[in-house]
Formats: structure tokens, sequence, C-alpha cells
């Protein structure tokens, strides 16, 4: 049994040791919200915050998860940032199909927590290892700008 | 998004083949939609197959079309409720069941494709809302007692010329109980509310927060999960297996030969993925173990240098061409190109004795119930299929071969459980059914003026509708209509035209592709033209328009695109500018692309200008959407992306090498639309076709260097010749 502290919450999960972490999360805690898309780390859709930082969930063995702070698509509405990158995503229309929108959220809430007013060159150092097959670059530019605004004014739109 | 053939309507019409497109009001409901939703918090009522209204005044609007990120799930019901007028903010959207009432209405089949979602449905939901107004209407007229003609609908509510009103959720069960009306009348466009308005998409919300479900995301309880061992080569057959260490991995339940290979089910993911690695298989070959692609090239450039079955012709060319005061001639090529939706294949089956239930995302409903049954022993019927989110389409989840979901039944066969099988990416990048290869041979004579007097162009590439149920309505004289359309459709004053086409048969599987032959004939087409017009001394936005005379609707966006992109103004130095247009599923895309190239070959597009007429438009910020969405695929293909063969196997396997634009790379894009009352035309795809040329000639107008290859890497633009 492996100890997980994900979302704030404790969970035992019954999985091999070099399970990744990202398939624990998706079929033993049932959080599908990150998703699968390369297993090599070259898309980004597998985004998960560990201790706040933006990690791809597909790299990391489940047992080198254990004792640190998970945080996934499914909770990062509770953190400011990543309120607002959601209010932001939304006022810009930025999903399409959506399927790696997950990660790129992941991504640029984390950005935002630590570098509250991004320049484009942040953005594109930030985000360049999530893939979107639909194309959504150029909103996703805009909403981490808009989200950077927002917070700018306390987390309010 | 996309992917079935550009079949239109005129072609439709008059193979009569049209089923459905009528007024369907009194179609039955499907028995799915009268049973009781699970799970729905308070009652409703299904006014027909598209409107259900609950007590609690929520509107779902059933969608029979599949939502892959071209926004179906809003533009659909947008549709629905400028008739209907419920309250926006209280309506849903719900994926339809599999049933007849919601084939689509010119395809007869239910099926997401050919960029035809709005306007195949852009009659019939108006009038499904309309008629679930009459009869909402006429369910508070007879409780009150007065004409239906005095009373009026707003924000959900039915409203009595005295001022008494009742919500849609009151009224709903019964003026399901209403009589069904004959006929209705439709909003004259002047008093549209919605229609035209740019709506916020009603699946952003869960497509921000997890909640969304994807095919994949599919969890049942007691589901296994499989993974499968396919041929590295095409057509390559077990010839021997040796399962016993697999078959004794933790986590493995079973190992078990279907008819695309080895499946290895098990209690997770990883178990499958590391079972599968301990499976021997010795393949037998086949015939494509010497398939490669420089083989593939010289097969395709021999063939076009000789004549094909003729596509097109008028007047003779071969005359025309002798008499040319000056004569050009080309070839191109196009690589195979996989769909790489972000969300790798899978499907997901529960098979009963005498049930099958399936959650997928397919375009391709009813083709893939039908190969579930079959594959199954059962009646279609007795297939339900759970239409999932899809994490993109782009014509590879319209298999005709219903691949992934035929595949996903016979696992379960032999799993016993509940199971979803799991492609991974490599599975996916070497699984076939790509947009096929082209080479193409082009040449043209020009007058002394300058002006095109004969052109000549021969394609080469597989058929992807021979061999499939599409055969019969789109292949005539054993001609593909998609491998030659942007191409016999050529929109140029050419007095003298031959288009001609080979359809060899390589073994690959082939399939639709974002757009289809529009993908790579919009590229020749439009690379060439700019070529003539280098040839002829002339500006080619200049030399484009004259030659389009009379083709309003292309001289439209080309006009307004060289507007807005400032065409022949100042640039920045060590930029190009580059201009294509072009035409496919009934809408028309121009585009302006404005490059950089490094001294090692490295293309920068730094600047996309994009006017789009698609006739009238639902949603104008959908629109928008698209138009990007097509020009970054458009812009992976033409910079990045190709499957290419050696020894029979594809070369490429993940992301890091078969490569799609990143956001480093985006361009500013600025879309302009077109305000039309022209009919809809289709906008997933027809972004695409536009952009590879609009960079190629940019690079073109930059370096004097012709690109006729993509994709477009360093390694091709440091060997392109000056012309």
């Amino acid at each position: 049994m492996i100890n997980l502290n994900i979302n704030g919450k404790t969970y035992q999960v019954d999985a091999s040791p070099d399970t990744p972490l990202l398939w624990v999360i998706r079929e033993h805690m049932k959080l599908t919200g990150t998703k699968y898309g390369c297993g090599v780390a070259m898309c980004g859709a597998c985004t998960v915050h560990i201790e706040g930082e933006a990690t791809r969930s597909c790299q990391v063995p489940v047992k080198d998860a254990v004792g640190k702070k998970i945080m996934t698509i499914e909770a990062v509405g509770t953190t400011q940032a990543g309120r607002a990158v959601q209010e932001a995503w939304v006022a810009e229309d930025v999903p399409q199909c959506g399927y790696c929108q997950s990660g790129h959220i992941m991504a640029a809430a984390a950005l935002l927590s630590a570098n509250p007013k991004p320049s484009e060159g942040d953005i594109d150092s930030a985000m360049n290892g999530n893939l979107c097959r639909c194309g959504t670059y150029q909103r996703i530019r805009r909403a981490v700008h808009r989200a950077a605004d927002m917070l700018a004014k306390g987390g309010r739109p | 998004m996309n992917g079935i053939a550009n079949i239109s309507r005129r072609d439709f019409l008059k193979t009569g083949a049209l089923i459905g497109g009528g007024l369907v009001l009194g179609v039955s409901l499907p028995s799915s939609a009268l049973s009781a939703k699970k799970g729905a918090k308070a009652e409703s009522a299904s006014l027909n197959a598209f409107v259900r209204v609950g007590a609690d005044d929520t509107v779902t609007i059933i969608v029979n079309h599949s939502e892959m990120g071209q926004g179906v799930y809003t533009s659909l019901p947008m549709l629905v409720n400028e008739e209907l007028e419920a309250d926006w903010a209280k309506v849903r959207f719900e994926a339809a069941p599999v049933d007849p009432a919601y084939n689509h209405t010119v395809f007869g089949s239910q099926t997401t494709g050919g960029s035809s979602s709005v306007w195949s449905e852009y009659d019939r939901l108006r009038q499904m809302g309309a008629a679930a107004r009459m009869m909402l209407i006429a369910a508070a007229a007879k409780q009150w007692k007065v004409d239906p003609g005095s009373c009026r609908v707003e924000n959900g509510k039915v409203i009595s010329s005295s001022g008494k009103s009742l919500t849609y959720g009151k009224l709903a069960k019964k003026a399901a109980a209403m009589q069904v009306p004959k006929d209705v009348k439709l909003k004259d466009p002047s008093q549209y509310t919605i229609i035209g308005k740019p709506m916020h998409r009603l699946d952003t919300p869960e497509k921000v927060n997890g909640a969304a479900k994807f095919g994949i995301d599919v969890l049942l309880p007691g589901m296994l999960t499989a993974v499968i061992a396919r041929p590295p080569i095409f057509g390559a057959k077990v010839s021997s297996l040796k399962d016993e260490k697999a078959k004794a991995a933790a986590g493995v339940k079973a190992v078990a030969q279907v008819p695309s290979g080895v499946a290895v089910v098990a209690k997770d993911f990883w178990s499958a993925v590391k079972g599968r690695e301990l499976l021997e298989i010795v393949w037998d070959e086949g015939p494509l173990a010497t398939l490669s692609t420089p083989g593939l090239r010289k097969q395709y450039s021999d063939l076009a240098s000789t004549p094909g079955l003729t596509a097109k012709k008028e007047g003779d060319v071969d005359s025309a061409m002798g008499k040319a005061a000056q004569r050009i001639s080309a070839e191109y090529e196009v690589p195979y190109l996989a769909h790489a939706t972000m969300e790798p294949m899978n499907c997901t089956v529960d098979l009963k004795k005498d049930s099958c239930d399936i959650w997928t995302g397919t375009q391709m409903q009813t083709g893939d119930r039908k190969a579930a049954a079959d594959a199954a022993g059962l009646k279609p019927e007795q297939v339900r299929i759970h239409t999932m989110y899809l994490g993109g389409g782009f014509g590879r989840r319209a298999n005709p071969a219903n691949d992934f979901v035929k595949e996903a039944v016979h696992v379960a066969m032999a799993a016993k459980a509940p199971v979803k099988v799991i492609w991974t990416r490599e599975d996916d990048t070497r699984g076939g059914y790509y947009r096929p290869m082209w080479y193409d041979r082009i040449a043209a004579g020009l007058d002394e003026q300058g002006n095109p007097v004969a052109w000549k162009h021969t394609i080469v590439g597989q058929s992807i509708l021979v061999g499939t149920p599409f055969e019969r309505m789109m292949v005539k004289d054993g001609i593909d209509g998609t491998s030659i359309e942007g191409a016999a459709d050529l929109p140029y004053a050419v007095p003298n035209v031959l288009v001609d086409l080979h359809s060899p048969k390589t073994g690959v599987p082939v399939l639709w592709w974002r757009s289809v032959g529009h993908s790579h004939t919009g590229f020749v087409v439009e690379t060439f033209l700019d070529d003539l017009a280098h040839v002829a001394g002339r500006d080619p936005y200049e030399y484009r328009k004259r030659l389009l005379e009379g083709n309003s609707r292309h001289l439209g966006v080309l006009n307004l695109v060289a507007e807005k992109a400032g065409w022949g103004g100042p640039l920045p130095s060590g930029r190009g500018r580059g201009i294509a247009v072009h035409a496919s599923f009934g809408s028309y895309i121009a585009q302006v692309a404005e490059v950089s190239v490094n001294p090692s070959g490295a293309i920068r597009v730094h600047k996309v200008v994009c006017a789009v007429d698609c006739g009238k438009y639902v949603n104008p910020e959908i629109i928008r959407a698209q138009m990007e969405s097509g020009i970054v695929f458009g812009l992976s293909a033409a910079l990045h992306s190709a499957i290419t063969f050696k020894d029979g196997r594809v070369e490429q396997s993940n992301f890091y090498d078969y490569q799609i634009l990143r956001l480093m790379e985006m361009p500013e894009v600025e879309v302009h639309i077109v305000e039309s009352t022209e009919k809809s035309g289709g906008i997933g795809e027809p972004g695409v076709p536009p952009i590879a040329p609009a960079v190629a000639n940019a690079v073109f107008a930059l370096t004097g260097k012709r690109i006729r290859k993509l994709p477009m890497t360093p390694e091709v633009v440091m060997s392109a010749q000056k012309a």
C-alpha cells in the first residue's frame, strides 16, 4: 500500500511502486481530469502540481510522490491563481476539444503563482511543453494575461 | 472539424441520396428519449427528439453531432433556441443515442464530418425549436382557455395577452401531450437574437475543471484495461506467440489473439503495458515488409509522368501548351500524416449475452454500432453507443473500417469483463489510417501577356474511399472525388485544363484528415499559381484577382485579406508575405502569412491574416476559433509533421519525432468574417488548406526559393532551388 496526499486528502493505493503517478491518479483515485497524451513528457496533458510545481505526472513513479503534496485540476480552483486561470479560460473561450486544457491550466496556474505578471517570454518558457492539437495557443496567451490582470486586482474578474 | 469528405449538398440532391432533410417534426421519439434519464434531478418531458424540458425549467437539447472541439454543443443548441426562446442560462446539452431520428440530414447515418454540422442542421433544428415552442404555447393557451395566437414567448416563459405567464418547466408535461404541429413558421433572420451572436461555449466550464468526460475517462465497476500488440508492419500476421511471461505478469488477467493483434488484458493500464512488453511474438511480415518512403516516391513520380484517369478536361491542353509563349512545370510531394488527436484512440465495451454498451468518442455512431453488432453477433438495436467528448477527431474517429470500436468488442469477447482498450501514443502514431502521401506533377503554358492558357495537373495518391461504403456515392468511373477536390474545381480562368489521377494501392491504411484532398491540392495549386504570377512578372495578389473575375466569393475574401494584411505595404526587414485563397466545404478562405527564415533554414511564421466567407453563420466566435485552429493544424503539417516508412515500419512514434506546432511558434492570427446571406458552408476544415501555400509563397517572396515539398523543414528550405 502506498500513501498519497492528493488535493489535501490522504489516500491509500494498491499499485506497483513504479506505476506512473498519472495512472494512479486516473485509475486508482478516479480523478480523470488529468490526461494521458504521450507518456514521455512531450505534451504536458498530464501536468499536476507537486509541492506547487508544475510536474509531468507520467514521469513520476508513484513511489516518488509519497509524502508530497499533489494537486490536480479537480482542486486547482481552490487556489487563487487556479481560479483566476479557470475564469480567464472561460472568458476567452479557450478550450476546443478540451483534452489538453487541464494540463495547460495547471501549467498556467503554477506560472502565475510563481510569477504574477509574466511576460510573453515567461509564458513561452513555462507553457511551451504543453501541446494543443486544436491550436488554442493564441487564446491561451490571452487568457494567461487576463488571469494575471485579475490577480493584480485581487483575483476578481 | 472533421473529416468526412466534402460531400456537397448539390451532389446529394443529384444522386437522390437526400435522406430526412425534410420536415421531421412528426418523427417518433427514440425510445431512449422517452425513458426517464438516469440520475435526472427533476421530472422532464420530451417535446421532440431534440428538446426535453425539465420541471426545473432546464431545457436539454439533444445533440446528434459529436463534440470534438468544433463547438457543436453550442452552435446546435443556438439553432434550436433561436426559435424555442428558452432561458439560455438554463439550456443544457446531451449527446444523442444512436437512432435514425438523429441521422445526419444528408448523409443518412449518424455521422459528424465534412464540416457539415451547422449547415446540415440549420433548418431542422430551428424547426424543432419552433415546434416545441408551439406545443408549449398550445399547452398554456389550453390552460388559460385563450387563443394560442394571442400568446407569446420570452426567455423560457409563455405569456398571455393579459399578462399571465407560465414557465416552460411548468408547462412541459402538458406540452408533451399537445399535437405536434404539422408545419411551423420560422423567424425572419432580421428577428434573430441568438444566431450570429458570439455566445460563449456551453462546454467550457466543465473543460476547465477536469469534469468533462472523454472516452478514455470512462470507468466501470469491475472494468479491466487492455493494450494490444499490433503488427509492426501493416498486414503482418502473428506467426508464433509465446505469452507465458506476459500471462504471469502482475495484474495481467488474460492474453488473447484478436484480429488486430495480441491483446493484453490487465487490472490497470500500467500492468497491461508491462505485460505487453513480455510478449514474444514472431510476425509473418507479409508483402509490405519492404515498403519504404523513397520506394513510394519513385513509384509515384514514375506514375506522375504517365497519363492517369481523366478527372477533368476542358479544351485541348496539349495543343494550347504547344502554342504557349512560356511553359513551366513542377513536381510536388507531401507525406502521409497522422491525425495525432491529443486523446489517443480508445474504446470501452461492456458486452453481455444480449446487449453491448460502448463508450467512446466517435464521429460515426451508426457505422460503429453496426460493426460492433456484427463482431459480437448481436443486432444493431442491441448495441448502445454512449458518445463521449472527443479529444480531437480530425477525421480519425470517423473510420468506415470502424477499427478502434470493432477491435474493442473483440477484446471484450476475450476478456469476459467490461474492458477499456487504450492505444498508447506510439500505438496511435503507428496505427495507420493516415492522410495519404501525394505526388503531383503540374505544368502550365502562358500566353504573351503571361496569362495561363493551359493547365495540366497529374495527381498520384491512394484513394480513401475505394473499398468503403462511401465508394458507391463518391467514386465515379474510378475517380475518388476526395483525391481531386480542390484541383479539378480550379477556380482560375484557364481555357484548357486537364486534371488526371492515379490511385495506386500501397497497403497503407488511409483516411480523411482535416480538409481531406484539399489538404494537398490547396498547397499545390496555390503555390504553382504563385509561380505563374512570378513568371508573368505580376504581383501574386493582382494576378489571382484578374484570373478570379466572376468568382465573387473567392474575390471577396481575397480582396478583404489583402486589405486587412496591408498587401504591398511596408514590412519589417527580413520578412516576407505570401497569399493564398482556397474554397472547400462550401466556404471561401484567403490567408496572408508573414514569415522570416533564419540562416539555417528554419521558418518562423509571425502573423497570419485570414478572411472567411462561410455564408450565413451561427456563432462568429466559433468561426474565429476554427480559423485559428485550422491555421495551427495546417502549420503543423506545413512545418513539421510526416509519417515515413522504412522496411515496412513507420519511422515515427511520439511527439518527439512526429512534431506538431508548439505555443512558442504560434503566430498572431487575425480573422475577418465576411457578412453574407449565402447558404452556410463548413467551418471546421476550410481554414487548413490555404496556410501551407501562404507560408511557402511568403518564403518565396522573401528568399526566391520555391518549396514544393512538405513539411518545410530547415533541410527542405536549405535544399530548395531559387526560381
